[in-house]
C-alpha cells in the first residue's frame, strides 16, 4: 500500500534551525504572531525575524476558534481596530494568494430582552456614525434573513430583533494561519516549531536581549510576545504582572450536514453562537468556564448549557449529533479588551488579552503590533489598548458594551 | 465537571458553586497611601499560575458559604479545601497526576 500513496505536497514554509540572533523574536505562532511577523517584513522591511512556537503552528486558539469575523463593537477604540481588521480581511485572500474561504455572509446578534433591544439599536447607531455597516432587523426580517431561527413568541426568550452586520462572516482559520505563514516565510522569516521559550536573557540594566528556549539561547533586539493564554507564564518570569486570567473556552461541531444555515447567529443572552462551515458541520461556541485553567478542556455542563440554547433557537438542530468538542485557553482582561504595546521591561512588547474574540482581529493585531515594535511606540490604533489604562482607569469596557462575545 | 468538597456539605457538583478568583487578596490597609499604580494593581491584577492556585468558591446552591480551595489549573486536582480567613495550608509533596474533572 505505501507505494500507492501520493507524493507529499510541497511544504508551504521552510523548517529552519534557529539562528543565534534575530532583530525581532516573536513568541507564539498563532494568528497574531504570524501576522506580526508578516507585517514586520512587508510593511517595515524587518525580515530578520523568528517566530518561536512551543507546539505546532496554529495549534493554540488559532485553529480552535469558531472563526467569527465582525467589527460591530460599541466602543470607538474597539470598532476602529476591528474595522481595520475587517478591511484587511477583505483584501487578504488576494494579497496572500490563498483562498481561505473568507465568507461575508453577515452576522446577526439577537436581542431577547428590552435591554438587548436598546443595546442593539444603540450599537447600530454608534456603528453607523463610525463608518461600520450595521442594520436593525425586526423579528420578521430576522426570519427572512435566517429562516431556521425560531422567532415564535412562545419560547422562554423570544427573539425581539437583531443587529445585522452584512460585511461580517467567517473564514477557515487553519488556512488563514498557513497563508500568513507561507507569506512570512517567503519574506525570510524563520518559523520555528517545537521551540518553547523558557526564560529571558537580560542585560545589566534589566533590558531583555534574548530568550532561553528548548532549542538553546537566541539573542533578540526585541522580543514580542504573542502567546495568548500562556502570556502570564512568560511575564511571570520577568516579575511583570499583567491583568490577565486564563480560562478554558470550548466549542463543538456536528457531523457534516446539508447547507441549512445561511449566516452567523450570535446570542449573548442565551449564550450561543452558530454558523455552518463550508464543509457542512455546524460550528458552535460555548461560554468560558468560570475558573482559571490551562488544561485546554472545560467542564461538560458548559456544553450542555450551550446545546440547550442552540436547540431553543434552532429546533431544526434537534437531530444533529455532536461530533467533536474541544477547548482552548483564552486570556481574559478585566475590560474584555486586549493589551497591546511596550512594557516597563525594555525591549519587551506584549500583545495579549484578546480573550474570546481575537481571531477576527488577526490582521489588524499583526499590523498595529508590527508597527509598534518597529517604531518602539504604540501605533495610533493600539495606543488606547496600552497597559497604562489599568492605572489611568481609561478602560475600554466591552464587557458593558455587549456584543462582546467572540 | 469538578467535584468540590464543601467544608460544610461535603462533595457536590461544580454547578452548585460559583467561582471567586484568587484567594488571600487583602484589601489595602491604607488605600489613601497607595499610588495609582499600586491601586490599579490591587483592583485589576491577580495571579494566573499554571499549577497550584489558591482560589475562592461559594456554595451558592447549598450552604451559601465562602471557602478556599487549592486547585491545580492544568489537572484540576484539588489538594486542599479550607475555610475562608485561614491561611493557605503548606503542602510539600503531592501527586500531580490525579484528574477529578
Ligand atoms: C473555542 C474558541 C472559540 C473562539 N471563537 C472566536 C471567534 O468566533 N471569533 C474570534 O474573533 N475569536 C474567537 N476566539 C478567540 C481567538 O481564537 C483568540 O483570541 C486568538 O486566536 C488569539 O490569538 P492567536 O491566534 O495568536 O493565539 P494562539 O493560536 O493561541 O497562539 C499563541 C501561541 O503561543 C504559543 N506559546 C505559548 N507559550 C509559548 C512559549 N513559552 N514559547 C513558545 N510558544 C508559546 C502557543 O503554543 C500558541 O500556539 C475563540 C477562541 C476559542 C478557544
Ligand atoms: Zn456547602
Amino acid at each position: 500500500m505505501p507505494d500507492q500513496l501520493p507524493e507529499h505536497p510541497d511544504w508551504l514554509w521552510r523548517t529552519p534551525d534557529p539562528k543565534p540572533s534575530y532583530d525581532v523574536v516573536v513568541v507564539g505562532a498563532g494568528g497574531h504572531g504570524l501576522a506580526t511577523a508578516y507585517y514586520l517584513a512587508r510593511n517595515h522591511g524587518i525580515s530578520n525575524v523568528a517566530v518561536l512556537e512551543r507546539g505546532w503552528l496554529a495549534g493554540g486558539n488559532m485553529a480552535r476558534n469558531t472563526t467569527i469575523i465582525r467589527s460591530n463593537y460599541l466602543c470607538e477604540e474597539s470598532a476602529a481596530i476591528y474595522e481595520h481588521a475587517l478591511k484587511l480581511w477583505e483584501g487578504l485572500p488576494q494579497e496572500l494568494e490563498y483562498d481561505f474561504l473568507f465568507s461575508q455572509r453577515g452576522v446577526l446578534n439577537l436581542a431577547h430582552t428590552l435591554q438587548d433591544v436598546r443595546e442593539g439599536m444603540r450599537r447600530v447607531g454608534a456603528n453607523r456614525l463610525g463608518g461600520v455597516d450595521a442594520e436593525w432587523l425586526d423579528p420578521d426580517e430576522v426570519r427572512a434573513f435566517c429562516p431556521i431561527v425560531n422567532t415564535s413568541p412562545d419560547v422562554r426568550y423570544p427573539v425581539l430583533g437583531a443587529t445585522l452586520q452584512p460585511r461580517a462572516g467567517i473564514a477557515k482559520h487553519d488556512h488563514v494561519a498557513w497563508a500568513l505563514a507561507r507569506a512570512a516565510d517567503a519574506h525570510g522569516v524563520d518559523l520555528i516549531q517545537n521551540c518553547e521559550v523558557t526564560g529571558f536573557v537580560r542585560d545589566s540594566d534589566g533590558a531583555v536581549v534574548g530568550v532561553e528556549t528548548t532549542r538553546g539561547r537566541i539573542a533578540a533586539g526585541r522580543v514580542a510576545l504573542a502567546a495568548a493564554g500562556h502570556t502570564s507564564t512568560l511575564t511571570d518570569l520577568l516579575g511583570l504582572r499583567l491583568p490577565i486570567q486564563s480560562h478554558p473556552l470550548q466549542a463543538l461541531v456536528s457531523e457534516l450536514l446539508e447547507p441549512v444555515h445561511p449566516t452567523v447567529v450570535m446570542s449573548n443572552h442565551v449564550h450561543v453562537y452558530v454558523s455552518q462551515a463550508h464543509k457542512g458541520e455546524l460550528v458552535m461556541g460555548a461560554g468560558i468556564d468560570s475558573y482559571n485553567g490551562y488544561g485546554q478542556r472545560g467542564s461538560f455542563h458548559q456544553i450542555e448549557h450551550q446545546m440547550a440554547a442552540a436547540l431553543e433557537l434552532f429546533p431544526i438542530f434537534a437531530r444533529a449529533h455532536v461530533l467533536r468538542t474541544w477547548g482552548g485557553i483564552v486570556d481574559v482582561t478585566p475590560d474584555a479588551s486586549p493589551i497591546i504595546g511596550p512594557t516597563p521591561v525594555e525591549n519587551l512588547y506584549v500583545n495579549c488579552g484578546w480573550g474570546t474574540g481575537g481571531f477576527k482581529a488577526t490582521p489588524a493585531s499583526g499590523w498595529v503590533y508590527a508597527d509598534t515594535i518597529a517604531h518602539g511606540r504604540p501605533h495610533p490604533l493600539a495606543a488606547p489598548f496600552a497597559l497604562e489604562r489599568f492605572t489611568t482607569g481609561a478602560l475600554i469596557d466591552e464587557h458593558g458594551a455587549a456584543a462582546v462575545a467572540h | 465537571m469538578l467535584l468540590i468538597a464543601c467544608p460544610w456539605c461535603g462533595e457536590r457538583d461544580e454547578t452548585e458553586f460559583h467561582y471567586g478568583g484568587q484567594a488571600h487578596v487583602a484589601y489595602p490597609a491604607d488605600p489613601e497611601a497607595l499610588t495609582d499604580v499600586e491601586w490599579g494593581a490591587y483592583l485589576f491584577v491577580r495571579d494566573n499560575p499554571k499549577g497550584d492556585f489558591a482560589e475562592r468558591w461559594v456554595h451558592t446552591a447549598g450552604c451559601r458559604r465562602w471557602f478556599n480551595v487549592v486547585r491545580h489549573t492544568v489537572t484540576h486536582d484539588i489538594s486542599a479545601v479550607y475555610p475562608a480567613g485561614q491561611p493557605r495550608p503548606s503542602q510539600e509533596s503531592r501527586p500531580q497526576n490525579e484528574v477529578t474533572a
